[in-house]
This record gives C-alpha cells, sequence and structure tokens, in this order.
C-alpha cells in the first residue's frame, strides 16, 4: 500500500517495544463480538493510482462540463475564468495541507491571507468587519438570522420572495428547531413585493437578496431605513459576488449584516461544493457573530502577527453557549477567493462587474430582438426569460445538443403553475457570442 | 573551476556567528511580507479582459460603484507574496503534524488531480440530471463504501462538515422523536471529554445539555449514563474512541441503555480513523455518526477547511435524512431535491446546505477509499493504533500518563511531569515547533490537566516516529534538569516569536484600515 511507511518488520519491532503480543491485542477494549478479524467483505481490494484514475475518469466522462457547451446556468453558482496561478498557488503543500491554525508561529501564511481576506470581504460589501467564512452562502445566510435575533433580542424574520429557495429552506431548516418565527413572502418573479409592509415591532431582520433570485437589482436604502425605524436590522443577500464590483455596496445601502456565496471568485463550479460563505456585519455586532476571526497582533520582538481572536464566541471554549457550533471554515476556497480578488484588484474586479453586465444586456436585447419575452428591465448579469410552454422541458431537450440554457424557475419552486415558463438565464465574462447566438436560436428561433 | 581561491568550505567562526540583523529584515529564505494593501500600486492589475462591449447600462436606476478600495497587483506580485506567505506556514507536507483528534495524515495527490477533473470540477450544481449521470454514481458509490464500513442502512451526504453533520444527526433526532409524539425529549447526554462542538450542536439544535462525568480510568461507564438517563432524554453523543484516544469498552450496553429509556445514540465520529475495517459503528448500537472525510478519508484540511462530514443513519432515523440525496431511478440515478418528489419512508427533516454537498471532497475521499481497498483501509487504522501505542510506550518512563493500558490511534498525556520545572504544556509546545514538529492538540481533551494529545497517524514512518520520540525524550529532560528558560523563549527559529493573543482580543484589529494621511 503506497501510503503506508511500515514494513512487516517495523510493525514487530514495535509491538516488541510495545510489549503487546499483536496488534488485535491494541483492540482489546472492543467488544469481541464487534471486533472483525477479516477485512469487510463485498469491498474492492486496494488499488494502483492507474486504476483509480481510470475508475473515476470513466464516471467524470458521463457527465457534460458547464465548459464544454453553451452554459447559461446560474442562481447561485456561477461558472467564471479563474486565473491559473490561483490554483497553481492553492496546492502548494503548506497551504493545502495545513490545519487550522491553532499554532500561530507556524501558520503566519494562513493567518496573514485570512486577515487580507476579511479586509477584501469587508472592502467590496461595504462593511466594517467580515469573519474567516463559512460553509457556503446558504448556511451564511440562516447564522445571520439567528444572530440578528441574539441582537434585538427578538424572534421573527421576513424573508423576501426574491430570497433563493435552497436558502430559505436552510434557514427554515436551521431556524425552525429553535422555534424562530419566519415570515416568508411568496416567489416574487415580477420583482413588485413589499417587504417593508412585513416588518412588525416583533422583527428582528428582513433578510433580502440582491439581485434577486430572478435577477431583479434595487436601491436597498428605503427597506434599510424601514427596517431601522422599527429596530430591525437588514440583512442583505448576494449569491454573485461578482455584482459587487457595480452595484452600489449593500454597507453603503444600510444593511447590517451581509451574507454571500463567495464561489464566483476563485472557485470552480465542483457540482455544488466545496464553496465559501462570507459573512461580514458592523463593528458593534462583532461580538455576536458567527465564525473564527483572525486579528492583528504584535510577537514577543513587537513585530506585527496574526492570531486567531475573539474565541470566546466559539464552541471550543464556550460550548453550548457558543454564538455557533460551526468549528471548519472553507479555508482553502477563502484562499482561492482571495487569491484571485488580489489578482483582479480594483480594475479588474469593477471591470470583470461590467463587462459580466454588459454581456448580460448583450444578450437579452438579441432575446428581445428575436421575440424572447425578458421580464426584467434592471439586472446584474442574470435576468428571466418567459418561454413557450414548460420550461423544465425545453431545458432538457436542449441538454442534449448540448446546451445548458439555464435554470428552470420549477426547479427551485416546484409546483407552481404560473412559474413553469419561467428560466433564469446568466451570463458571465466566459459567454461568447456564439454561444448567446445559440440560446437566441434555441429560445427564439420559431418566432 | 575554483581557480580565484574562492573558499568551499565554511570557516568555524563565521558560522558560529550570532544572528546579527538583516538590512531587509528577512532572513534568507524567510521574507517579511507585507500585506496585499501595502503592495497596492493603483493602475496595476494581475488579469487581462476583453473589452467591455457599448450597451446602455441596464442596474434599474442604480450609479455604478467606484473606489472599492482594492489594491492593484501583478500577478508576479501575487504569486511572490503567495509564495511568500505559504513559506510561514507548516503542512503535513512539511512535517509530522500529531494534532490529536484531527488525523493529520498524508494528503495522496492523485486525489487532487481527479476532484479537478472538468467532468467533476467543471459541472453545474443545476444542469439537468441527464447531463450529471456520473456525479451521481461517484456520490451513490461512496455511500455504499460509507455505508458498507459501518453496517448502517442509510447516509446523508450533505453536511459541509464535522460539526455540520452533529447537526444534521441531531436533527433527524429531533424529527424521529416528534414522529413518535415525543417532542418533549429535549436533554442531550454530553461527557464531559466530548468536543465542544457537542454541546454547541445540541443547543444550537433547541436542545439542553446535561454533562456525564468521566470516569477515573478515562471512559464513560454505563452506570452514569444510567443515572442519567430519563423520559425526557433525546439522546447521548458519544465519541468512540473517546477523545482521551480510548475505546469505551461499555459501549455497547450504553447504547443498549439509551435505546431502552427511548433515546438514540448519536456517535461523534471524528476518531473513526483507529476502527475503520475492524469495527462497524452499527454493531455498536449507533444511530447516527458523522464521517469527518477531511479527517479520516484524508481530504485535505487547507488551513481550516473545507471539511465534508456525511452522517451515516440507522433504520429508525433514515427516513428523516435531508434534501437532497440520491436515489437509483428507472433511467439512471436522480437527485430527490423536494419535498413533492419524495417516496415511500422518506420523511426528510429539511435542507442544510445550498447544493448537493461537497462534491469536491467526494471525489477525493472516493479516490483515497478505492486506493486503499477494504484491506488496505484496514491496514491504515492497524498502523495509526500502532503508531500512538509506540509513542506512548516509548515516552510513557518520561511524561506522565492520565490512564494506563493500550490506546487507540492518538496517546493521551497530562503535565504531571513537568510539575515544579516551570515548563508549562504551552511552553513545552513551542519547544517542540523549534525541533521541527507540528505540536500536539494541547489542553483538550479538557478531563485531564495540561493534555498533550499525540495522533501520528499511519502515514508515518517508523523513522520519523524515532526522531519525535528523540525530540520528545530531549525536551522532557531538559525540563527535568530546570532548562525552564530554554522552554520560555521557545520558539527561536520562526517567522514570528509568540504572538500576543490577549492583546489581540482586548482591542480587536480585525482588518487592515489604510494609514491616516
Amino acid at each position: 500500500m503506497r501510503y503506508l511507511p511500515l514494513t512487516e518488520a517495523d510493525r514487530q519491532e514495535m509491538l516488541a517495544a510495545i510489549g503487546a503480543p499483536s496488534v488485535d491485542a491494541l483492540f482489546g477494549d472492543v467488544p469481541a463480538a464487534a471486533h472483525l478479524t477479516q477485512p469487510i467483505a463485498g469491498l474492492a481490494p486496494h488499488q494502483g493510482e492507474l486504476q483509480v484514475e481510470r475508475a473515476l475518469s470513466r464516471l467524470a466522462a458521463r457527465n457534460v462540463p458547464a465548459g464544454s457547451c453553451p452554459s447559461f446556468l446560474g442562481s447561485g453558482a456561477y461558472r467564471h475564468h479563474v486565473p491559473a496561478s490561483v490554483d497553481q498557488l492553492l496546492t502548494r503543500g503548506e497551504f493545502l495541507t495545513s490545519y487550522t491554525p491553532y499554532q500561530p508561529e507556524v501558520t503566519q501564511g494562513t493567518l496573514q491571507y485570512l486577515f487580507e481576506f476579511q479586509t477584501q470581504v469587508a472592502l467590496i460589501t461595504g462593511m466594517d468587519v467580515a469573519n474567516a467564512s463559512m460553509y457556503d452562502g446558504a448556511t451564511a445566510c440562516a447564522e445571520a438570522v439567528l444572530m440578528a435575533n441574539r441582537v434585538t433580542r427578538r424572534n421573527r424574520a421576513v424573508l423576501s420572495g426574491g430570497l433563493h429557495p435552497h436558502y430559505r429552506d436552510v434557514t427554515a431548516t436551521t431556524t425552525g428547531v429553535l422555534g424562530v418565527d419566519l415570515a416568508t413572502l411568496p416567489a416574487d418573479p415580477k420583482g413588485i413585493e413589499d417587504l417593508a409592509a412585513a416588518i412588525d415591532d416583533k422583527t428582528s431582520c428582513v433578510v433580502v437578496q440582491n439581485p434577486t433570485l430572478f435577477g431583479y437589482v434595487a436601491d436597498l436604502t428605503p427597506l434599510a431605513e424601514a427596517c431601522h425605524a422599527k429596530g430591525a436590522l437588514l440583512v442583505v443577500v448576494v449569491t454573485e459576488v461578482v455584482s459587487l464590483g457595480l452595484m452600489p455596496s449593500p454597507g453603503s445601502m444600510g444593511a447590517d449584516i451581509v451574507v454571500a456565496e463567495g464561489q464566483s471568485i476563485g472557485n470552480g463550479l465542483n457540482f455544488g461544493g466545496p464553496y465559501l460563505g462570507l459573512f461580514a456585519t458592523r463593528d458593534k455586532f462583532v461580538r455576536q457573530m458567527p465564525g473564527r476571526l483572525c486579528g492583528e497582533t504584535v510577537d514577543a520582538d513587537g513585530k506585527r502577527g496574526f492570531v486567531l481572536t475573539l474565541s470566546t464566541r466559539e464552541q471550543h471554549i464556550r460550548r453550548e453557549k457558543a454564538t455557533s457550533n460551526i468549528c471548519t471554515n472553507s479555508g482553502l476556497c477563502a484562499l482561492a477567493f482571495t487569491m484571485h480578488l488580489s489578482l483582479l484588484g480594483e480594475l479588474g474586479f469593477t471591470g470583470l462587474a461590467r463587462l459580466n453586465h454588459a454581456k448580460a444586456a448583450q444578450l437579452a436585447d438579441k432575446l428581445a430582438a428575436a421575440g424572447v419575452t425578458v421580464l426584467n428591465q434592471g439586472f446584474f448579469n442574470e435576468f428571466t426569460v418567459q418561454v413557450s410552454g414548460d420550461a423544465a422541458a425545453l431545458v432538457d431537450k436542449l441538454a442534449a445538443e448540448p446546451l445548458l440554457a439555464g435554470v428552470p424557475v420549477s426547479r427551485l419552486h416546484p409546483g407552481q403553475a404560473d412559474l413553469a415558463d419561467l428560466l433564469l438565464v446568466a451570463v458571465t465574462e466566459t459567454t461568447t457570442e456564439d454561444d448567446m447566438d445559440a440560446l437566441v436560436q434555441a429560445l427564439g428561433g420559431k418566432q | 573551476m575554483n581557480t580565484q581561491g574562492r573558499k568551499t568550505t565554511p570557516d568555524i567562526e563565521s558560522a558560529a556567528a550570532t544572528d546579527v540583523g538583516t538590512y531587509t529584515g528577512n532572513r534568507a529564505l524567510v521574507h517579511e511580507e507585507p500585506l496585499i494593501f501595502e503592495l497596492d500600486n493603483p493602475g496595476v492589475t494581475g488579469v487581462d479582459l476583453e473589452a467591455v462591449p457599448a450597451v446602455a447600462s441596464r442596474l434599474g436606476g442604480l450609479k455604478a460603484r467606484e473606489g472599492i478600495g482594492l489594491p492593484g497587483l501583478s500577478e508576479p506580485t501575487v504569486v511572490r507574496h503567495y509564495t511568500r506567505l505559504s513559506q510561514k506556514n507548516l503542512g503535513i507536507d512539511s512535517t509530522m503534524y500529531p494534532l490529536g483528534s484531527c488525523t493529520m495524515k498524508h494528503n495522496p495527490r492523485l486525489n487532487e488531480k481527479l476532484a479537478r477533473l472538468p467532468g467533476f470540477g467543471d459541472i453545474h450544481p443545476m444542469q439537468p440530471q441527464s447531463t450529471v449521470q456520473g456525479a451521481l454514481e461517484l456520490i451513490d458509490q461512496l455511500a455504499h463504501w460509507l455505508k458498507t464500513l459501518t453496517g448502517m442502512p442509510a447516509v446523508a451526504m450533505s453536511p459541509a462538515a464535522g460539526a455540520h453533520g452533529e447537526l444534521c444527526g441531531l436533527m433527524a433526532i429531533r424529527a424521529a422523536l416528534q414522529a413518535r409524539g415525543e417532542a418533549g425529549r429535549t436533554r442531550v447526554l454530553v461527557p464531559e471529554s466530548a468536543h465542544g462542538t457537542n454541546p454547541a450542536t445540541a443547543a444550537f439544535c433547541g436542545f439542553t445539555v446535561d454533562a456525564i462525568p468521566a470516569e477515573a480510568n478515562g471512559r464513560v461507564s454505563v452506570e452514569a449514563v444510567k443515572a442519567k438517563l430519563g423520559p425526557d432524554v433525546a439522546c447521548i453523543m458519544l465519541t468512540n474512541p473517546n477523545t482521551c484516544g480510548l475505546f469505551e469498552p461499555q459501549v455497547k450496553e450504553i447504547a443498549d441503555a439509551v435505546h431502552a429509556a427511548g433515546g438514540y445514540f448519536y456517535c461523534d465520529g471524528a476518531n473513526y480513523n483507529a476502527i475503520v475495517g475492524r469495527v462497524r459503528p452499527a454493531d455498536l448500537g449507533v444511530d447516527a455518526m458523522h464521517i469527518n472525510l477531511h479527517k479520516t478519508f484524508s481530504t485535505p484540511h487547507g488551513g481550516g477547511g473545507p471539511g465534508s462530514g456525511p452522517v451515516v443513519l440507522s433504520d429508525a432515523l433514515a427516513p428523516y435524512a435531508p434534501l437532497p440525496y440520491v436515489v437509483h431511478g428507472a433511467d439512471g440515478f436522480r437527485l430527490v431535491e423536494h419535498e413533492g418528489e419524495v417516496e415511500g419512508e422518506s420523511k426528510p427533516f429539511g435542507r442544510m446546505k445550498a447544493f448537493h454537498g461537497q462534491m469536491g471532497m467526494f471525489v477525493r475521499a472516493l479516490a483515497y477509499i478505492m486506493s486503499h481497498g477494504a484491506d488496505g483501509l484496514r491496514q491504515a487504522s492497524s498502523d495509526a493504533v500502532l503508531n500512538a501505542n509506540y509513542l506512548k510506550a516509548r515516552l510513557q518512563d518520561l511524561m506522565s500518563v492520565p490512564f494506563d493500558g493500550y490506546c487507540m490511534h492518538e496517546a493521551l498525556f497530562d503535565d504531571r511531569f513537568l510539575k515544579d520545572t516551570g515548563v508549562t504544556t504551552l511552553d513545552f509546545a513551542k519547544a517542540m515547533i523549534d525541533e521541527g514538529f507540528h505540536p500536539m492538540t494541547m489542553y483538550f481533551p479538557l478531563v485531564v490537566h495540561g493534555a498533550f494529545l499525540i495522533e501520528p497517524t499511519e502515514t508515518e514512518s517508523k523513522t520519523t516516529l524515532d526522531q519525535f520520540i528523540g525530540a520528545m525524550r530531549h525536551l522532557a529532560g531538559k525540563a527535568k534538569a530546570g532548562d525552564a528558560a530554554h522552554f520560555l523563549a521557545a520558539p527561536r527559529y520562526t517567522p514570528r516569536r509568540r504572538l500576543d493573543e490577549t492583546a489581540a482580543a482586548r482591542k480587536p484589529v480585525l482588518r487592515w484600515t489604510p494609514p491616516a494621511a
């Protein structure tokens, strides 16, 4: 076995040093009835690299990579170009194979990039402070509701009908066991809901996604004012972080907590994971924040260095009184994010956002010209298209070409007849004019 | 040819020179590296984008944003920055990293390569299912291995990490209790020695936590559990092997007692690496157990994640597994994503994550499992336990052992051997850093004083273990000989010496801000 360095002679010598007759004897505390004497039946024996690679490559070949055909899928996961240097640096063993930085003297590399990551997230969200990442955008959203409840000492959250249904469901599952009252507005394909009207004196927060699931963009300033007038917090959800390079920051519009899916920057699609949740807030709420935080300090020589800090919020110190049970974060995904954003910089990040937006506008125009109905007036890089007939059936049919036409709304909001003909279409810098023409042909060719 | 009389051997005096400092502050291979914000060269970028098509803005009247404050860096600057940061880190690639309870084993590079195949890395979670049959089959194959290895009938694949898996298990228990009409069971029994996530998860799931004291031998006794059982107990959360590195000999009796009292048995599987292929948790009466793929099945920890924490479930809990999950359909594999698609006994308690789970980790874990096979996995757990016992045997005369007898995959020591030396567990750990090792887990578990929890894993060779043992014996001897100063000044050879954590917490600086003009 190529990963196991001990020889049989080593094992015997070690057993002699231990004074044990056999390895089996070391398992003496295991009840005899439960101690297996042979490898478990029905499972294959060990294999070489070549055999494993062959088997898994065969499985990989049965999938259609999004990059192998025109693809317009978004809805919380976006295919962007990640510079080659990101993955090259990410796989340096000192990053890849290190653990949580519990010993800061030998993990200054991890700690410094986390400090830089936190700063970048605070800058793009327009907030004071960000943590070192959560599992994904949806779990960050659930944690934001719980945090708003702690801050306001209230127990009712209002969820927008423009929120990604998976975020809504994760939030409902996570907060439901704690008896949180969730007021969930119906799906809002026209972008017309009145969230302010749903706020009452018991509301801890309003959770609003911008751009919404359907692609609408909004100035959230009036909503923030309405929240604050009732003593509630505004939680802003961003599922496409590239939008923050062009749209006004949630912080500038009055958000109290911003949560986002960070996958778009630095991270591949990976069939939905691992991704990374971004979590940012105001300075005054920092002690109610979940998750790891890295802070600046000095060492014994007075030199600047970094450590994990404010751990009295966390489970390994506070146990059942912690702000969250989270332990592992998304370290490597955060590293990919921070490296990609460092490469982009101010010019690249704002330029990437403009490019995404302009290409989406280009496609919307092409579709409209072909007689296809685009519901949105305003959007960032994703919008809602009305097709004739069932959108899911159309998407399945086009997949055979292959053309990945977008996400049918019915996959996210099932069982609603009025949404069955809606298709969510996303465009990124990876979308070519040929890709656009293929979609226009597929959706509008008949008109 | 050396024709200029250039010295090819160092002279003794210059080699003995002490640290005189450098102009740059760098020390040869280790550089002082500023923050990216301090490297800012406005106007520079590390990416070249195509020209933006000229179209009218569709931002619905929103004004385009300006002045975010991100620094401008070229690709060479970025590459050098992160290379230098990496050089301030230890990884399992660099040295032995025996963090107890963390299972820092070798991360095979084949797994990295396979996770990056476009057929896995470049598929969208919302693609039509006909275009991702291979991905669904991979999830199904990994699920099959996990179920067969544990003997459990079902597995929930979506939890993102160990603590997330605990939450999944407790939510399934909660749902099962509600279905039985016993929502009044709100108490969760958690041994004092448990990981902090256990009580935190129970509270996060709306339960109250009741601690079970550890016995003098480091185990949990069935009598102590029975004393706490009652009609309001939802479950016990028991780590096995436990955090003292010991197998719980009464685990089956404890499971039976909990079941007889109407509760469930949640097993914290953080230490599963010790028993893979030798013990099936199903045979111990487990109802739910998370498996940290980033520990037992070697997916890289990456400086703190991402993890992956599938949860195996008993027949009693299987119906409550969360959405989404993979089933065998008439024409291939199918992902059940909504309540409306659910068939049979399934009554999912909800959804844990935006999409289907940590696919990137599933690919790596399956490659690891297939590489080892049933025989190799059993050999791996055997070697992990052998390595830990070897360390314990070779160190127990100089260090102090709280619990006698064989251990499982990790060796636990306490700080009695440092009594009156002026050296603490922390000081000792810092001296281990200077010796070139990552320290063990320290001050955990809480049930012994000044704990040293050492988990070597099966991927360390005897040569490395012998060197580690030599270093530990050397340090223990030095401490006992009264050389506290050696420890108090450690570490000396790291990019930074000891850091002031108190100052960091008192006045938190959690981000860079531009210097005042």
